[in-house]
C-alpha cells in the first residue's frame, strides 16, 4: 500500500492545526494521522449535503414547472424573461415524473434542515473558533503574489503538502467563505422571499433584491452557483486522494501528505514518521 | 484499505449510487408515511407564519404604474356546464352569493348587492405555485363584511369557497381558508380587476382575493361561502381542489 501517493490535499478543511496547537520539540509527523474535522464540522457537512442534494434536484422540478426567469416585482408568460433554465431531466430531478406538488413537500421540508443545520453550524462555528482559526483571511495571504501563486498551484494541481496540508489555502478559504457565508444565506433569504405569508412578516429583503421575479432568479442562480461549487469539491477531493479526503470528513482524521520536497535523505529527523501508522497524533 | 478504492471504482459508484438515490426517492415519495413526514414541513410553515405575521400584517401593495401589463389568467378560464353558459348570457343577473354552514343568519346576496356594499381596491401581487407573478389591482367586498351579516359560529374554524367551475376529476373547484385569513383586512370577493368587471377567465362575476397565499387559493367563479367546523367530509377532505386532486399544501403561504 502506498498510502503517501493517497495523501495530497485539496479541499478539507482543518481544525486545531495552526503551529500553536502543535506540541513543542515535536513537528508535525508526516504520514500521521491528525485529527482535522472536529464533530460539529462532520455532521453538519454530511447533513447538508444531503438537504442541499434534495433541495436542488426538487428545486430542478419546481423549475420545469415555470421554466423562464424575469426580473423585477412581477412577471409572467407574457412578459420578459431574461433567461429561460432547460428542462431538467427525471434523473436529475426529485420526483424523477413531473408532479410539482411533492417536489415542493420535498423541498421546503429540507429546507428546514437547511436553513437550521447553517445556523447552528454558524452558532457552533463561532463559539468552537472554526471560523476565527481556519475561515480568516489573513492580509499576507491577500497579498497579489501569494494570491497568484495559488492560482498557478490550482492550475498545476500542485496540491498542499506537509504541514501547509493542514490548512486551507487562500483560494479554498475565499471559496468556503463566499458558499457558507454568501451563497447559502442567500439562498435561504431569496427562498423566503418567493413566500406571499412570509413577506408580509418582512419584505425589506424583496425591496433590496427589486421584487419577487428578481429573488426568484437570484435564487436560481445561486442555485447554480451551488451546484458548480459541488462538482469543483467533488473533482478536487478525487484528485487529492479520495480515501484521505473522504475519511477525514467521516472519522475526522487525515493523514499528513508527505513534502515534496523534504525527502528522508535531506531531512533525516522526519524519516522514522514516513512509516505510516506508526504515529497516530490526535490533537 | 486505500489500494481497493481505485477512482474508476469510486466514479461509477457514485453514478449507480446516484440512481439508487434517485429511484429510492421516488419510493420514498410514494410512501403514505414519509409523504406524511414531508408534510410536517407544511405544518411547520404554516405555524412559522402565524407566529411571527400580525394577524393583520398586510402583504405588500404596488403603485398603479407597478402592475403588470397583462394579469395572466391560469386554471379555469371558461367554466363548462349549462349553469355557468346561461349566467355568462344574462350577464350574471341572478348570480347569487349564498353565505351559510355554521353561521346565525344564513345570506343570499344578488350581484348588485355585493357591488353596493363597502368596497376596498387593492394592488396587489398574485403569486402562482408555479413561479411566475402579476400585479394588478382589485376591487371587491372585504369578506369579513358578508361573514358579519351572516353571523359566524364560534364553533366555525374555517371558510369554504365553492366555485361553479367542473374540474377534470368530476368534482367542482373548491378552496378553503382559516378564519385568520377569512377576516384579514385585504381578503375580499373580487368583482373587478383593473376597474373593469371581472373577465371571465379571472373569476366572472367573483372571486377570492387572499393575498398572503398563493394563486390556486384564490377561488375564482364564487357561488357559495361556507363556514365549517371541520374540512373533513367535504369533497376529499384536503381543503381545496388541487390539495384533493394532486397533494398540494393546504397552507399555501410558501
Amino acid at each position: 500500500m502506498k498510502a503517501s501517493d493517497m495523501n495530497d490535499n485539496a479541499d478539507t478543511l482543518p481544525v486545531q492545526t495552526r503551529e500553536t496547537t502543535v506540541p513543542k520539540g515535536r513537528g508535525r509527523a508526516i504520514g500521521a494521522l491528525v485529527y482535522r474535522h472536529r464533530l460539529p464540522t462532520r455532521l453538519w457537512h454530511w447533513t447538508n449535503a444531503v438537504a442541499i442534494v434534495v433541495m436542488l434536484m426538487s428545486g430542478m422540478m419546481i423549475s420545469n414547472a415555470h421554466p423562464h426567469l424575469y426580473w423585477g416585482e412581477f412577471g409572467a408568460n407574457l412578459d420578459h424573461a431574461w433567461y429561460h433554465p432547460p428542462h431538467f431531466p427525471g434523473w436529475a430531478t426529485i420526483p424523477s415524473t413531473y408532479n410539482l406538488a411533492l417536489a415542493r413537500h420535498w423541498h421546503l421540508f429540507f429546507a428546514w434542515i437547511f436553513a437550521f443545520g447553517l445556523l447552528a453550524f454558524m452558532l457552533v462555528s463561532l463559539a468552537n473558533r472554526h471560523i476565527q482559526r481556519d475561515l480568516t483571511l489573513t492580509r499576507a495571504e491577500l497579498a497579489p503574489g501569494h494570491l497568484w501563486q495559488d492560482v498557478k498551484d490550482h492550475a498545476r494541481l500542485k496540491f498542499p503538502t506537509g504541514e501547509k496540508a493542514l490548512r486551507f489555502n487562500v483560494l479554498q478559504k475565499i471559496t468556503y467563505i463566499g458558499v457558507v457565508f454568501v451563497v447559502l444565506p442567500l439562498l435561504i433569504v431569496t427562498g423566503l422571499s418567493l413566500s406571499p405569508g412570509f413577506d408580509a412578516v418582512l419584505h425589506w429583503p424583496l425591496d433590496l433584491m427589486g421584487g419577487r421575479s428578481s429573488a426568484r432568479s437570484i435564487h436560481f442562480i445561486c442555485a447554480g452557483l451551488i451546484a458548480a461549487f459541488i462538482v469543483l469539491h467533488l473533482v478536487l477531493v478525487l484528485l487529492a486522494g479520495p480515501y484521505n479526503e473522504i475519511r477525514s470528513m467521516i472519522t475526522g482524521r487525515f493523514r499528513v501528505p508527505p513534502d515534496r520536497d523534504e525527502t528522508p535523505q535531506h531531512n533525516p529527523t522526519l524519516a522514522p514518521t514516513l512509516m505510516p501508522n506508526l504515529v497516530e497524533d490526535l490533537t | 484499505m486505500s489500494g481497493v478504492i481505485t477512482r474508476r471504482g469510486l466514479v461509477s459508484g457514485l453514478v449507480a449510487g446516484a440512481g439508487g438515490l434517485l429511484s429510492g426517492c421516488d419510493k420514498l415519495g410514494q410512501n403514505p408515511r414519509f409523504r406524511e413526514l414531508l408534510k410536517t414541513g407544511e405544518q411547520g410553515n404554516y405555524a412559522i407564519q402565524r407566529l411571527l405575521q400580525n394577524s393583520t400584517a398586510l402583504a405588500e401593495e404596488f403603485a398603479l404604474s407597478q402592475r403588470s401589463p397583462i394579469f395572466r389568467a391560469n386554471g379555469t378560464r371558461m367554466p363548462g356546464g349549462a349553469d355557468y353558459a346561461r349566467h355568462l348570457a344574462t350577464g350574471f343577473a341572478d348570480w347569487q352569493l349564498v353565505v351559510d354552514g355554521a353561521v346565525a343568519r344564513p345570506q343570499s346576496f344578488s350581484l348588485g348587492e355585493v357591488k353596493a356594499m363597502p368596497a376596498r381596491q387593492q394592488i396587489t401581487r398574485h403569486d402562482c405555485v408555479e413561479g411566475w407573478s402579476a400585479i394588478a389591482k382589485w376591487t371587491g367586498v372585504p369578506l369579513k363584511l358578508l361573514l358579519e351579516r351572516a353571523g359566524v359560529s364560534r364553533q366555525a374554524r374555517f371558510v369554504v369557497l365553492h366555485c361553479a367551475d367542473p374540474q377534470s376529476n368530476g368534482s367542482m373547484y373548491y378552496e378553503s381558508i382559516d378564519l385568520l385569513d377569512a377576516y384579514h383586512p385585504q381578503t375580499m370577493i373580487a368583482w373587478a380587476v383593473n376597474d373593469e368587471l371581472l373577465p371571465v377567465p379571472n373569476g366572472a362575476p367573483l372571486r377570492l382575493r387572499v393575498e398572503r397565499q398563493l394563486g390556486y387559493k384564490h377561488a375564482k367563479y364564487v357561488q357559495r361561502i361556507e363556514a365549517v367546523t371541520s374540512l373533513a367530509g367535504i369533497y376529499g377532505g384536503g381543503g381545496g381542489y388541487w390539495e384533493d386532486a394532486a397533494g398540494y399544501e393546504w397552507y399555501a403561504g410558501l
